[in-house]
């Protein structure tokens, strides 16, 4: 009985202690999606090399496909273009690039100066769209299924382990 | 002191201009409106400031966005709804009750309710202890009632 005095303290110690080293696993800056399994929402923006030309979420009904956000501005996009390239030459998925408060001469020549693994890519530049994907920074992907569902949100450049671990598995599961 | 002062005064009214500066003519009307909304909403961006205090790109945006929204003469619930919609719950700095924030919103109470559930048990177990504690016998009455006057005869 005595022993209940030390042990119900240490006890609860204890359980903060895992709580708390829980919490420092997370990484706070992750968000989860609320668009997960949500059908990604419509617009109509126009192209970035064709201005004249739109693009809506609806031309990609029947694939499934990235909508990556992007910017010249943005340096984890340095980070991750390797990678988005990487699998532009592997033809593994048609890749949208969603060219985020911009100017269009800027990302243009951004793109020809990194390579442009993208099928195309549209124009936000005042972020409208990237609000109504919930945008919070660049780079994010969402990956879309063929019924233009949102499956999947990867907030921060993709890694090269990140392809192969998360999207990959993903993609396959979806293209089947 | 007045060289501390100063620089501080400034910064707090160059700030003030940023906000103001934000768009052409405000409306005092909609900024109040806008500034109770905002400062329920979380900055994705910098996490630990709101909307209202950000100055963020982002949190300019959502700030433009919400004047728009009041301007169509939306409510708040539906311009938080429409945060929540993009952002999730996490946009809002007093988190809706449901499944996943049950314990969040329920778990204070329940530790207060604990502790005092405790402090009852632990006080009854006392006095019970207290009443089933014997009566001195009588010798050891005698005992204590000598040690008792031998103090009261060394504090005469």
């Amino acid at each position: 009985m005595k022993a209940l005095k030390y042990i119900v303290p240490l006890a609860i110690f204890a359980i903060l202690c895992v709580f708390l080293a829980v919490g420092l696993t997370k990484d706070p800056r992750k968000v989860p999606s609320p668009f997960i399994g949500k059908p990604a929402p419509a617009f109509s923006l126009a192209r970035l090399h064709e201005p004249a030309a739109t693009f809506s979420p609806e031309d990609m009904k029947g694939k499934v496909w990235l909508l990556n956000v992007w910017a010249s501005w943005c340096v984890s996009c340095r980070v991750e273009h390797p990678v988005l390239n990487d699998m532009n030459r592997r033809g593994l998925v048609p890749i949208v690039g969603l060219n985020y408060k911009d100017q269009r001469a800027d990302a243009t020549k951004w793109l020809a100066q990194h390579g442009n693994p993208y099928t195309l890519s549209v124009w936000d530049f005042d972020g409208k769209v990237g609000i109504d994907y919930g945008v919070y920074g660049a780079p994010e992907t969402f990956v879309i299924d063929k019924q233009g569902v949102i499956r999947y949100k990867h907030i921060g450049p993709i890694s090269p382990q990140d392809l192969e671990t998360i999207l990959l598995p993903l993609l396959a599961k979806l293209n089947a | 002191m007045k060289k501390l002062v100063a620089p501080l005064l400034l910064a707090a009214s160059l700030g003030a201009w940023a906000q103001s500066a934000e768009i052409a003519n405000p409306d005092p009307k909609v900024e109040a409106r806008l500034k109770s909304i905002a400062h329920e909403l979380r900055c994705l961006v910098c996490q630990n400031q709101t909307i209202a205090d950000s100055e963020a790109p982002l949190a300019v945006d959502l700030r433009q966005q919400t004047r728009k929204m009041i301007a169509e003469g939306k409510s708040d619930d539906e311009i938080r709804a429409y945060m929540v919609d993009r952002y999730g719950d996490f946009v809002l700095y007093k988190p809706p009750f449901n499944a996943v924030t049950a314990v969040l919103w329920a778990g204070p109470a329940l530790l207060v309710i604990g502790a005092i559930a405790t402090m009852f048990v632990f006080l009854r177990r006392r006095r019970e202890a207290a009443a089933a504690t014997p009566a001195p016998d009588a010798r050891r009455r005698k005992e204590i009632e000598a040690l008792l006057a031998a103090e009261d005869d060394a504090r005469k």
